[in-house]
């Protein structure tokens, strides 16, 4: 720094100064920004707005009542069944939906991990050579067209698809298997495929940031490789885990396309339903409260996921 | 070489092919001259490919969401450069709040970010369904990719140079030109092929904010529905998928010329 030699330089630089420097740096964000009010925050204002208030037919009544919200609570004495487990609600598939949902999604968030964590070690701690190489061969499915690796599944899986024309040419089966298409595991598979390449990148940088002499010293120490990798290499990459599976989980749960094309009537999820009272029913309003309730179940499960692994004291751990 | 196919190397072999396999089976089947996507193969044709000629609506969605993804790539890009900049290099108050509330478009499902679109559109504003609502919300979702592509190339040189030819006596306008936006070049043309794929390739946004018009993957999901379409879809899918492809590599190669970065993520 000139600095040294200058010491009208060293002073602070004056409030004045540094609000100038603000307001320049505010000024660049603002176009942006604008953007994403206008375009995020409002409509989604407009989305809970929208919510209280109630679709007469054709008609929109615009005083504010909680009564979607009330219709997706309201209870009766009869209980629908759905698996053995009563729902007591009046108006049952909401519920059903988001608790299937949840389920499906989860399962899929567990195995995007269980699938990513072992390449992106092998990345991190495997790959010396031609590393970008590896890195851009795995980033490709992520960028290529979401409705299209979905559809492949549909290929792979269905009635005259891959797999049944493929074991019938070799004489495994006589007659296709019905089972593999339409049905809430094709769409817990075809999820797990369309997002395991987006977990990958999270995991392998923070298995990258390890510092190496750690995992030196554990072995020195005498930790056995197995006991390293739980002790060391496991916990240090926690936060980039955490963040691959809410990257995963937070997005599929109101996922669309994948359920539409490979679910068939037992695999639909609430995406769906919330496409359905929007474009189908004509009851919008409905499928904001949908939608809004969907973002508050997701958003509380984060929370309390984030709470039971103590993720504050995780990311302290990494300073 | 031997000792290195260990446990994790045939992992990753195996993963790889789980990725590739079902993708790669569309191009197979397309070249496949047969009505449904089976095996056995009954022989190579390119007939699938040649038909694509004629169908003017696949055309038409062709062009429109071409027109779309050149316009949306361009904006976000315009509108993430300042963005980026202010973000890296003012230490700006809230400047970490923001740029969270930024990148949450990527975490919301896409289905909500439609319907709120198609609430404030529709019911508030009373605007028609074209393909002008489909590239607004497009750049909504672009936004934050290009955003961080930029960052990370604002991030991966030296902020020095920038002073430098302040201290020079250039204009903030003149630094931008002639410093910082020939050395973010490869982050903004790789955001540029980002948002240009994003665009192109989204179909649920553009599925419900699109009037009568339609964009690729639309036109591509109604023809889904008809058993007999299956080798066209075929055809047009293995073409976008080597499209695709194709921009992925060059954005990628593109983006790590030029100064290497310390942040392991952009390698």
């Amino acid at each position: 720094m000139t600095a040294l030699s200058d010491p009208i330089e060293v002073s602070p630089p004056r409030d004045a100064e540094r609000f100038r420097r603000w307001l320049r740096g505010y000024g660049l964000l603002s176009p942006a920004l604008a953007v994403m009010f206008a375009m995020l925050a409002l409509p989604i204002a407009a989305l809970v707005l929208l919510s209280f208030w109630t679709q007469n037919g054709f008609e929109l009544d615009r005083s504010l009542t909680v009564e979607n919200y009330a219709q997706l609570v309201r209870l009766k004495d009869e209980p629908t069944i759905w698996f053995g487990i009563p729902f007591y609600f009046n108006y049952p598939v909401p519920a059903i939906l988001m608790i299937k949902s949840v389920i499906m999604s989860l399962t899929a968030t567990i195995a995007v991990i269980a699938l990513a964590y072992p390449m992106a070690y092998f990345l991190a701690f495997r790959v010396h050579k031609h590393k970008a190489l590896w890195i851009i061969m795995i980033t490709i499915p992520f960028w290529t067209s979401y409705l299209l690796r979905v559809f492949a599944w549909k290929v792979v899986l269905g009635f005259n698809g891959a797999i049944n024309s493929g074991l019938k040419a070799i004489g495994v089966i006589d007659q296709p298997l019905e089972f593999l298409l339409y049905n809430p595991g094709a769409v817990v598979i075809t999820l797990a495929h369309s997002w395991v390449a987006f977990a990958i990148l999270p995991i392998y940088v923070s298995l990258e940031k390890i510092d190496r002499s750690l995992l030196e010293a554990a072995s020195d120490l005498g930790d056995s490789k197995l006991k390293r990798f739980f002790r060391i290499t496991l916990p240090l990459s926690a936060p980039g885990t955490v963040a691959a599976s809410l990257l995963v989980f937070i997005p599929t749960v109101g996922d669309y396309v994948t359920p539409t094309l490979v679910g068939g009537p037992g695999g639909t999820m609430i995406g769906n339903l919330v496409q359905e009272l929007f474009l189908k029913q004509n009851n919008a309003p409905l499928g904001a409260a949908v939608a809004i309730t969907m973002m508050l179940i997701i958003a509380l499960i984060v929370a309390i996921f984030l709470w039971a692994i103590g993720y504050r004291r995780i990311r302290a751990r990494r300073m | 070489m031997l000792n290195k196919l260990d446990g994790l190397w045939v992992y990753a072999i195996i993963f790889i092919v789980f990725l590739y396999g079902p993708v790669l089976l569309m191009p197979v089947f397309a070249l496949n001259d047969g009505t449904f996507a089976t095996f056995p193969l009954k022989g190579f044709t390119l007939k699938n490919f040649a038909s694509m000629a004629q169908n003017t609506s696949m055309i038409l969605a062709f062009q429109n969401s071409l027109k779309i993804a050149i316009g949306v790539a361009i904006l976000s890009t315009v509108l993430a450069m300042p963005a980026a900049l202010a973000l890296t290099r003012f230490r700006l108050p809230m400047g970490a709040p923001i740029q969270s509330f930024m990148m949450l478009p990527l975490v919301i499902p896409s289905i909500v970010i439609a319907v709120a679109l198609l609430v404030i559109i529709l019911k508030i504003f009373g605007i028609q369904l074209s393909l002008w609502t489909v590239a607004a919300g497009h750049v909504l979702v672009c936004l934050p990719f290009c955003m961080s592509v930029l960052m990370s190339r604002l991030e991966g040189f030296d902020a020095n140079l920038e002073e430098a030819s302040r201290d020079l006596g250039c204009s903030a306008w003149q630094t931008f030109w002639r410093v910082t936006f020939p050395l973010a070049l490869p982050g903004v043309i790789s955001s540029l092929l980002m948002g240009f794929i994003i665009s192109f390739d989204e179909f649920v946004i553009a599925f419900f904010l699109t009037g009568t018009e339609n964009t690729l993957p639309v036109y591509l999901f109604s023809q889904l529905r008809f058993p007999n379409k299956m080798p066209g879809v075929l055809a047009l899918g293995s073409l976008i998928l080597v499209g695709s492809a194709v921009l992925v590599i060059a954005a990628e190669i593109i983006r790590k010329r030029g100064a290497p970065s310390n942040n392991p993520g952009d390698f």
